[in-house]
């Protein structure tokens, strides 16, 4: 029944030796750098590898299409006998939608917002009249009650914008399967979803392709997801292979250095300790977006020195909760005390004072970042507007931070602009820390990040609560990032908490159902664990 | 109610809170204006009591606030009041309503601009369209260099290049526009060619760099290369998967452009001798014909106001998110 199991059939994509160029910064730069790619009839690989790895360029080259600005300089593209590289864009127009489909990252952005969904479902099917019309809707409402969409009946009648991120990332399936492909392209199709939703729509991925013996690329930076889905796994970097083997064989014995460094980023750990007295005591607060309430009654206590992360999904009120907290949206009742003292609602009411003891640090160091200041500029902000530091002084101060942040002064005149994601973030600790904060807000500081980064980020974070005793709280989505730093755990659903509790005794049963529902749906490395896990919710 | 409804019903009332605005502004304006009607008209050599008798007649002695509300009272109820010119305190009473002063030449004005705008709307849209599709080919450098042309020239020189290619050296069309109300509708269209031609070459280039501009900021969505992936050729893509997203832009561009064939073609009125609204209303300004000028002025900021009204609604109605709520 899984798709381990199966038989591949014979070869049907065959790229050999391609090497895609990029335009970018006056030059053409090396995308890929000489990739080979086998794939048999009903085979799933997963592509898998940092971001810039070039995954999801190969995934689009394996149809003939490269994006505006790319070329393919070099190679072959084979596909079931025709050669992708020599035949003119109406010709491969005519495979695309029909015998290749794509499945892209964001439905959200890669539906017409302006076309009902089912059009959208059938039209490539239509226009190639690999069935007429009335056929082709009826097979997409099917496709919709296989995909285990709410009301496949009508749902195909509503636009984009009327269903969710996870119900679209499933029509999105439905529709590359709607011409009944040879090959799907999956370009991390879950990556925008929230871990309950991710589940759902890869067990109806996994499902459709077995149902019909699809061939797919299955292209993502996550390990865990590529383990659910794949026949075998081709880890990349830089644009080149690392290695590619069965997913059982590279799960349990990665060859190549590279391949563990990207398996050992999920054994960060951090003994928790409990906190003795109270930082911060959020007591009973509500807040609302205008007339819309979003937060009901929240009572959070945060430990000195310790580190609390608030965890659910998107729309659970987390980043809300440190909105309130910061005072950039007044809460509309309770209180919110700092060292036991309440800290006025409105940020423009709170003492200079106040303001330094509470720090943030955001998801996008990009959009954090003035582009047009210097790195000095922006940790020497904090330093002159908190605590008076100019000129040579506050030089030596922003020199200090840099290499608190493991980075060095060579970095002092550089802007945003020329610096890695990860460096960003790291300057954004730095400014963070330049006020000489008790308490420092991180909303989801490693989403955007790869996991190699992350570990350096996280590792960073750890040190410097160790050695400045600064207390976080940690906003995040990743159940493995909170199990890696916290000591205690706030679990929130719907603008309510659920539980809170020490990071043992939240993971360990008995949950109540919410964190029960979220803790399971977190994919693990094993490429049982969506068998055994729907398995386990049926019977449940 | 429906949220587009309710949208729609909102904007109109913004459009009539608007107005009354720029019924302020010109009133004020006009009140503004340098030197005084009774002398313009009675000449400097006037005794005071016949200045003053004047400007009792044309209620010029009443305060500026009083005057204001009877003249929005007047304008609300349709009353546009009465000329200046050829009042009694001159001689003889020879004045005419303002209304039916302006009626015909708002009716020339019309005719005109929907003459123009009929030529105008499908071609720059055509071209808008093709010129995306054809995208960096000949036929795009081609189109967009002459109407960056056209666009360039200033439009009373548009004017005379074509009355010297068109009337004088190949005397295809006439060069004067002077109608009146006799004239038969085709005769009209013939008359009315050149003035046609020129507001066209005038308006055509910014609608279509517009038109073409705001397809092609589509073509890098992801949805449009989701569409390219399953197979749709460039003609599907820029006609159901791009245009359908770019009617607001569009159509506030389109908007712009009539209001402008209403309210700004006095030069090219000029250069035809073709009795227009503009016209009326530079003369008035001349000779301090003040409930003329502030009758030309509401209804040149009626006409903006109610075109750009429509691109709003044009921009609701096309927006799948107001039109089809969650």
């Amino acid at each position: 029944m899984t798709t381990k199991s199966k038989k591949h059939g014979n070869v049907l994509l065959k790229m050999r030796d391609i090497w895609i160029e990029g335009f970018a910064d006056e030059k053409w730069n090396r995308i890929i750098r000489g990739m080979d790619l086998t794939l048999h009839r009903g085979e799933v690989l997963g592509l898998i590898g940092e971001s810039g790895a070039g995954k999801s360029t190969l995934g689009l080259a394996a149809m003939g299409f490269t994006q505006p600005g790319c070329r393919i300089t070099q190679g072959s593209i084979d596909f079931d006998g025709i050669e992708l590289t020599e035949i003119s864009e109406g010709m491969l127009r005519s495979l695309w939608g029909t015998r290749m489909t794509y499945v892209a990252q964001s439905a959200a952005v890669s539906f017409n917002p302006a076309h009902r969904l089912i059009d959208q479902t059938t039209r490539s099917a239509i226009r190639a009249r690999v069935m007429g019309e009335k056929q082709a809707k009826d097979d997409a409402r099917e496709l919709y009650s296989t995909l285990q969409l709410p009301d496949p009946d009508n749902i195909g009648d509503r636009y984009p914008h009327q269903v969710s991120g996870g119900q679209l990332q499933r029509c999105m399936t439905a529709m590359a399967m709607s011409p009944r492909p040879d090959l799907i392209i999956f370009d991390e199709p879950t990556t925008a979803l929230d871990v309950t939703t991710q589940v759902e729509v890869l067990a109806a991925m996994r499902k459709i392709v077995d149902e019909f013996n699809t061939a797919a690329i299955y292209i993502t930076h996550d390990l865990a997801v590529v383990a659910q889905m794949a026949d075998n796994i081709k880890v990349m970097r830089y644009g080149r292979e690392i290695e590619e083997s069965a997913t059982r064989k590279m799960l349990s014995h990665p060859e190549m250095e590279y391949t563990k460094s990207l398996w050992s980023v999920r054994s960060l750990s951090k003994e928790e300790e409990k906190g003795k007295d109270a930082i911060l005591d959020i007591c009973g607060v509500d807040a609302a977006y205008g007339a819309n309430k979003v937060l009901h009654d929240i009572n959070i206590s945060v430990p000195r020195g310790k580190t609390v992360s608030l965890v659910g999904e998107s729309g659970s009120g987390k980043s809300t909760t440190a909105r309130v907290v910061t005072g950039l949206l007044p809460l509309t009742s309770g209180e919110v005390l700092f060292e036991g003292e309440a800290l006025p609602p409105k940020l423009s009411d709170r003492s200079k004072e106040q303001k330094r003891r509470i720090q943030k640090i955001y998801q996008m160091a990009d959009t954090a970042m003035n582009p047009r200041q210097t790195v000095g500029e922006i940790i020497g902000r904090p330093l002159e507007f908190y605590l008076g530091h100019t000129g040579r002084k506050q030089e030596a101060r922003v020199i200090e931070y840099l290499e608190m942040i493991e980075l060095d002064e060579s970095f002092f005149d550089r802007l945003p602009s020329e610096l890695s994601g990860g460096q960003k973030q790291r300057i954004c600790i730095a400014r963070a820390l330049a006020a000489n904060p008790d308490l420092i807000i991180c909303d989801e500081v490693t989403s955007a990040l790869d996991q190699i980064v992350q570990e350096g980020i996280l590792k960073l974070l750890m040190r410097l609560q160790r050695e400045l005793g600064i207390t976080y709280i940690f906003i995040t989505h990743d159940i493995s990032t909170v199990r890696a730093i916290s000591d205690e755990v706030v679990v929130m659903f719907e603008g309510q908490v659920v539980e809170q509790g020490l990071k043992s005794e939240i993971f360990s049963p008995p949950h109540p159902d919410y964190t029960q529902l979220l803790l399971s749906s977190v994919p693990e490395m094993d490429p049982d664990w969506l068998d055994n896990h729907m398995a386990s919710r049926r019977s449940g | 109610m429906h949220p587009v409804v309710k949208t729609v019903l909102h904007r109109l009332a913004l459009g009539v809170v608007t107005l009354f605005v720029v019924s302020v502004v010109i009133f004020t304006a006009v009140q503004l204006l340098p030197g005084d009607f009774g002398e313009a008209v009675l000449g400097q050599a006037a005794t005071e009591e016949t200045k003053a008798a004047f400007r009792r007649e044309l209620g010029l002695d009443k305060p500026a606030v009083l005057r204001y509300f009877d003249w929005l009272g007047g304008v609300l109820t349709g009353d546009f009041g009465t000329s200046f010119s050829g009042r009694a305190a001159s001689g003889v009473d020879r004045s005419r309503e303002v209304a039916d002063l302006i009626a015909p030449r708002l009716w020339n004005t019309l005719f005109l601009a929907c003459y123009a705008a009929v030529i105008a709307v499908p071609l720059a849209l055509i071209m808008g369209i093709t010129t995306a599709l054809w995208r960096n080919s000949i036929y795009d450098g081609v189109a967009n260099a002459s109407a960056l042309t056209t666009i360039s020239f200033p439009e009373f020189f548009v004017a005379y290049i074509l009355i010297l290619l068109l009337a004088s050296l190949n005397p295809v069309f006439p060069s004067l526009a002077n109608v009146d109300s006799s004239i038969s509708f085709w005769d009209r269209v013939y008359t009315l060619a050149l003035p046609a031609l020129t507001l066209t070459l005038v308006i055509v280039a910014h609608m279509m760099r517009m038109t073409r501009a705001a397809i092609i900021n589509l073509l890098a969505s992801p949805y449009i290369q989701m569409a390219r992936l399953s197979g749709a050729p460039p003609r599907e893509v820029i006609l159901k998967h791009a245009l359908p997203n770019a009617w607001a832009p569009i159509a506030t561009v389109i908007a712009f452009n009539l209001a402008y064939l209403v309210v700004g073609v006095v030069v090219v009125e000029v250069v035809f001798v073709y009795p227009g609204v503009g016209q009326l209303m530079v003369d008035a300004v001349t000779s301090r014909d003040i409930p003329v000028v502030q009758a030309c002025a509401m209804i040149f900021a009626a006409t903006y106001i109610m075109l750009n009204l429509i691109a709003d609604i044009i921009g609701i109605v096309t927006n799948p998110r107001l039109l089809h709520p969650r």
